[in-house]
């Protein structure tokens, strides 16, 4: 598709300059200029802290949207992803999956139900060009359009415990009406119509919301968020404290829990698949798979021994023989424990189970632990 | 930072501070600096022999892990078991928190390493 040329290229978002001009370590990101930590402000384990404890503001502006419209949108959101949006209310979003027939993933969203025939679809960075051509693929003009809108907005997080005190300084929505996973329309740093959705990649509470992608307004929005959450201990947070919080939470990362390879019920994430909806892509290969049982399934792994298990490394018994692989693991800042999310043969995936994790060349012994790592607190209302 | 010029450097961003037949030895200011939160330091054994340019043991920040390269041949006579619960410690202060003492097999190996103005200058061409 691209050529090598293209690909060097790296995308940025409207925030990138800002993003360097606070010094920020950026990396290649699915092919985005990305801010990974930001140094100067104290870097990942301070960000991640400030999420779990405070508030923290991300630029996730990378992040693709779909919209999709018409009389027909309902039947092309439930045909392309496996979640039942008929259930969706207006202002109500939902987690869920594109599938390829075989079962396994093309990406994972979330859906907004924007109105009767009107759904946003937020997919992921890496993903945008893959999800969006397969979306027109198999939803045909008599399933109405579907437009790419990804670049036309400047997508924030604003996550923590602390969020809704900082964000609703900004707003006149009253931002404790909002549920989990539900979103609203209205004024946020004066720019009407702006979508706030109580959404995020965290497992904290948090919002996210989506305002015009011009520089400046880009800019603006976010140092209105900076100031309103300076009393809270704001700190800007790059995508290294993104994956330990979404870790921590067991919040799957397209490429190592879910893939192309990985079918649903593997990565466990049944309760997003809704089978006795209507026909979707992926349903029938699922169906056989349900009936054969499972092969692998991911599980938690806590490190008892010395030793941080990565990304890759191999998953063996006592003996040494494989058993399966680490998909996500790193130390784990809040919980302070090195942990990590591996494919294991059900028999090895009863908690407490003893394995052991290669790390160069050692066995580095590790229990299967619950999942997930962290539960953010019931709020207290 | 200033890098102190009583020590040496490797390009691969460690020091060693020797003091007769003893070197001491951790990494860089800079080195800390780019790897970000260290949250996990892996060194040899007390009698562990460790070879000029090779690896004796692994440093981890939340995101990456990074080998640490010998600036000088010989035995190891002493870790600083403190990093393995405060690895902390080397973000904090790179220059002090020692990772390993050598028995240096070789003294004179240490004079190709650079100096500490010469160190400043390839890290300023590195960025």
């Amino acid at each position: 598709m691209s050529s090598t040329t293209e690909s060097q290229i790296l995308r940025k978002t409207p925030l990138n300059g800002l993003h360097r001009r606070l010094g920020a370590k950026m990396v290649d990101f699915g092919g985005w200029d990305m801010p990974v930590e930001y140094p100067a402000t104290g870097g990942l384990m301070k960000e991640h802290l400030a999420v779990r404890t405070g508030v923290g503001v991300f630029d996730v502006s990378h992040m693709g949207d779909i919209l999709m419209r018409g009389p027909q949108a309902l039947d092309a959101v439930q045909w392309i992803s496996m979640n039942d949006a008929s259930k969706l209310q207006e202002g109500q979003a939902h987690y869920s999956a594109l599938l390829y027939p075989e079962g396994t993933f093309v990406d994972d969203l979330i859906v907004h139900k924007l109105g009767q025939n009107d759904y946003l679809l937020v997919i992921n960075a890496g993903t945008r060009e893959k999800d969006y051509g397969w979306v027109r693929k198999n939803v045909t003009r008599s399933r109405g359009p579907a437009d790419d809108v990804g670049d036309y907005y400047t997508q924030l997080a604003i996550q923590g415990p602390k969020a809704e005190a900082t964000l609703q300084k900004l707003t006149p929505v009253d931002l404790s009406q909002i549920k989990n996973y539900w979103f609203k329309h209205g004024t946020v740093c004066g720019l009407p119509n702006t979508l706030i959705a109580r959404t995020g990649y965290t497992a904290e509470d948090g919002f996210e919301i989506y305002v015009p992608s011009d520089v400046a307004t880009s800019e603006r929005v976010w140092n209105e968020v900076m100031e309103a959450g300076k009393e809270f201990g704001i700190l800007p947070c790059g995508l290294g404290a993104r994956n330990t919080l979404r870790l921590e939470g067991r919040m799957a990362l397209y490429g190592h829990e879910i893939s192309d390879s990985i079918n649903v019920w593997e990565a466990g994430l049944d309760r997003y698949c809704k089978m006795e909806k209507s026909d979707f892509i992926g349903r029938a290969a699922l169906e056989k798979a349900r009936t054969e049982g499972l092969k692998r399934k991911l599980v938690g792994l806590e490190a008892v021994d010395r030793g941080i298990p990565r990304d890759g490394y191999k998953v063996v018994d006592q003996a040494g023989s494989d058993i399966g692989y680490v998909t996500s693991g790193s130390y784990a800042p809040f919980l302070k424990k090195n942990i990590a999310l591996a494919y294991m043969p059900p028999a090895h995936s009863e908690l407490d189970h003893e394995v052991f994790v290669e790390i160069r060349g050692q066995k580095v012994k590790c229990k299967v632990v619950p999942t997930p790592f962290y539960k953010r607190p019931k709020k207290v209302v | 930072m200033a890098y102190p010029k009583d020590y040496k450097y490797t390009k691969e961003h460690e020091w060693i501070q020797v003091n007769g037949n003893t070197g001491t030895v951790g990494i860089t200011d800079h080195a800390q600096e780019a790897l970000g939160d260290i949250v996990f330091v892996e060194l040899p054994k007390v009698g562990a022999k460790v070879e000029a340019g090779k690896s004796f043991g692994t440093v981890e920040s939340v995101k990456a892990v990074s080998e640490l390269y010998a600036p000088a041949s010989g035995k190891v006579i002493a870790v600083n078991e403190t990093l393995n619960q405060s690895p902390e410690n080397v973000n904090k202060d790179a220059h002090g928190a020692w990772m390993i003492k050598i028995e240096l097999s070789n003294p004179g190996e240490t004079a190709g390493l650079l100096s500490a103005d010469d160190y400043a200058k390839f890290v300023a061409e590195e960025k």
